[in-house]
């Protein structure tokens, strides 16, 4: 925004400057970083509530994937026949979900964050990147939950992983940032637009069926790979396929297209924000 | 030597209101369509208005100024620019220190979460540490009154139990400007009290503050200067008494303290009886006056009467803000024109209200013109508004909204009837007081 703040020589008060000319893109890391227990607090708010509300809270976040595993499993795995590399249809899904159950509540919770916590914008001061980063940080504590159901799914179905597991962090962090980019946009239209978060649901679901989430990439003919793999979650799962089940190898150039069009929607992303957050405020 | 901590310099902030933005990106695609396709405006005539225009002033470091004015003077977004929640159109303001901004309480409270819970939390959105927070805790919980449910979430509060943690979250922030946005309205007297009891103490540690407030008393009370807003205009930057007063007597005019009507045919009335001037003022003052608490109020009531021999009196209804009806009064005990006929002429009746009776508010009075003590000839909806404003001479420390629908001066009683010895006192160590 239009504010600088200068760090005051040690013992002096800092010095803000309020005015209205705006840069194209100051990202005020400084300011995120002076509020960073704002953002612990915010996910801390975030996870509590969510625990809190629900009377079976923990036990509702478990079987929520699970139950989505197994109606996959019937329909797409049983009738529908869909192969799984060679794979168990449970756990070959389940690997998939995990990643996808995170990103399409990050996508979704990042999306309509900004609008939902319209009362601290238009009471309080703090870097506004702070409210979409808590959106996509919070889910990853379910994120974590289901994983510890999917390794008792790897010891049943015998699975061992392989080395690539060092890189899951890698694959989840690709993903976080897909969600945020793409929740970058999302939430500050929606301040404005109200019917952008109608739209949202219908996104994630498309995006879903462009995702190899019940089937594998396998599946898409070669000529369409590449136009497949502008898609970054096809990467991320792709990757948590490879490094937990081990089967397919991964094709490394998905990753890097995914990941330049992350780094390019979150770069557009950013710009945009920072562009319209100073009128969050006013038109909320 | 004092330093200047804010300086503001030609702040303007406009608004867009809310009628004319594109609503929803459905709105806005099909704007753009007929946009290309040449019809339509290129740039609607939009609404705009500047709700702070070309404000300027400095603030010393420990002062504490008043910020008055009407609803929607913007005394909030003068605020909100300063705290940085929205930024200006034009001018700048510089701030010399760590801000804390207190435009509502309670921001960012979550029902599901329990006292302790929401005070870390608050405290972050505050901006405090929470080091700081942890070690204003016993504090905090101690001013708000709560201990025994501190663990218990905030949903099972009552409001003002509610209201009161919020209140002392942020009454413990530590940052030497503070910016005060009408919060102390909240809570039962006595927290009232409590609250402007803090601000006080927050003045007393040199900090510097802007408070904002239509409590003239609590401003009075605790501002040496103040700024009065209004249309978004500074119109006046001064000692907080003076300002005040000039602001309230501006608000006065605004009212019908008084109505004439000169042309007899357009008068309101029926056919009987047509109304010619109606007034409220202090006993000892004009109808532009301020009316304060102390003050008697005489109201004023001139009207023709056109038909020979009407017996006719008047009834008054007087409306407190909250539209309790205060009380109901007819000149039934009126010595001279009671019980007889009236002949056709210009009549005056004037309604004595003694001083220390009326609250401080806003009055509405509604006239009844009365025929044979039962039929209604003509009914006046609030004819007369009339404000009667609180006066630092009428209270002690309290600064406080005077709660009650009326405010009487009452004779009370003190006296010592035994001391602890058991020894009897003698009549005359009573002292009588009037409070
Ligand atoms: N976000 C907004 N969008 C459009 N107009 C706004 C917005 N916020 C305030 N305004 C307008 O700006 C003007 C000033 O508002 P502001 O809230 O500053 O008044 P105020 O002095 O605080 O009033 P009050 O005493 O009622 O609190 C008003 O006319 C209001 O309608
Ligand atoms: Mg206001």
């Amino acid at each position: 925004m239009s504010v600088k703040v200068t760090q005051p020589r040690a013992g002096e008060p800092p010095l803000t400057v309020v005015e209205p000319a705006h840069r194209l893109l100051d990202l005020d890391l400084r300011a995120l970083w002076q509020y960073r227990e704002l953002l612990y607090f915010l996910i801390w708010r975030d996870v509590k509530v969510r625990y809190k509300q629900t009377a079976i809270g923990f036990t509702w976040v478990i079987i929520q994937p699970l139950v989505t595993m197994v109606i996959f499993t019937v329909i797409f795995g049983n009738f529908a026949n869909i192969p799984s590399d060679g794979l168990p249809y449970p756990i070959f899904s389940f690997t998939a979900l995990l990643p996808w159950s995170y990103f399409a509540q990050a996508l979704g919770q990042s999306g309509r964050s900004l609008v939902g916590n319209a009362g601290l914008i238009s009471k309080v001061y703090f870097p506004r990147l702070v409210i979409p980063l808590v959106a996509v940080s919070s889910p990853l504590v379910d994120f974590a939950v289901s994983f510890l159901v999917l390794l008792g799914m790897m010891v049943w179905f015998s699975v061992t992983p392989t080395w690539g597991v060092l890189l899951l962090p890698v694959f989840l962090l690709l993903a976080a940032l897909t969600a945020f980019a793409v929740g970058l946009w999302l939430s500050a239209l929606n301040v404005r637009y109200r019917d952008v978060s109608q739209l949202m649901p219908f996104l994630v679901q498309v995006w879903m069926y462009a995702s190899p989430v019940i089937y594998p990439v396998s599946t898409i003919p070669e000529k369409w790979r590449l136009l497949y793999s502008l898609n970054p979650m096809v990467g991320v799962i792709e990757g948590f396929r490879w490094a937990l089940l081990g089967k397919s190898s991964p094709d490394f150039t998905v990753m890097a297209v995914g990941s330049a069009i992350v780094l390019l929607l979150l770069a557009g992303g950013l710009v945009y924000f920072k562009r319209v957050e100073s009128s969050f405020a006013d038109v909320i | 030597m004092s330093q200047t901590v804010i300086r503001v310099e030609n702040l303007s902030k406009q608004y867009v209101l809310g009628a004319l933005r594109h609503d929803t990106l459905r709105d806005q695609l099909a704007a753009g369509m007929r946009r290309l396709a040449g019809r339509g405006t290129a740039s609607p005539d939009q609404n705009r208005i500047w709700a702070l225009q070309d404000v300027s002033f400095a603030v010393d470091q420990g002062e504490i100024i008043g910020v008055i004015g009407r609803n929607g003077s913007g005394k909030s977004t003068l605020l909100k620019i300063l705290a940085r929640i929205t930024r200006p159109t034009r001018g700048r303001a510089t701030i010399r220190g760590q801000v804390g901004s207190l435009l509502e309480v309670g921001t960012g409270f979550h029902a599901e979460l329990t006292g302790r819970e929401n005070i870390y939390l608050n405290g972050a959105i505050l901006g405090m540490s929470r080091q700081e927070t942890q070690r204003k805790f016993d504090e905090i919980v101690a001013f708000a009154e709560v201990e025994k449910f501190i663990d218990t979430p905030v949903k099972r509060y009552s409001s003002g139990m509610y209201l009161r943690l919020a209140f002392a979250v942020a009454a413990h922030l530590e940052s030497e400007i503070l910016l005060v946005d009408e919060v102390l309205a909240v809570g039962d007297a006595a927290f009232q009290k409590k609250c402007l009891g803090k601000m006080g103490s927050i003045v007393d540690e040199g900090r510097t503050i802007l408070f904002v407030s239509h409590n003239m008393t609590a401003i009075q009370g605790l501002c040496s200067r103040a700024i009065w807003l209004d249309l978004g205009q500074m119109l006046e930057d001064g000692p907080t008494q003076q300002v005040v007063s000039n602001y309230l007597r501006s608000n006065a005019s605004g009212t019908h303290a008084e109505q004439t009507w000169d042309d007899f045919a357009s008068a309101p009335g029926s056919d009987e009886v047509r109304l010619h001037r109606v007034a409220a003022r202090p006993r000892d003052g004009q109808p532009q006056d301020a009316i304060t608490v102390l003050d008697p109020v005489v109201l004023e009531f001139e009207y023709w009467n056109q038909q020979p021999g009407l017996h006719l009196n008047l009834s008054l209804f007087v409306h407190n803000e909250q539209g309790i009806m205060v009380f109901n009064t007819a000149p039934l005990h009126e010595p001279v024109w009671h019980g007889r006929p009236f002949p056709v002429g210009l009549f005056r009746s004037v309604c004595h209200i003694p001083g220390s009776l009326l609250n401080d508010g806003t009055y509405r009075v509604t006239l009844l013109v009365v025929k044979d003590q039962a039929i209604v000839l003509s009914r006046h909806a609030d004819i007369l508004t009339f404000e009667v404003q609180d006066s630092s001479a009428a209270r002690g420390a309290w600064h406080g909204q005077w709660p009650g629908v009326v405010r009487p001066l009452l004779e009370w009683e003190t006296e010592l009837r035994a001391t602890l010895s058991g020894a009897p006192v003698e009549r005359d160590s009573s002292t009588t007081a009037r409070s």
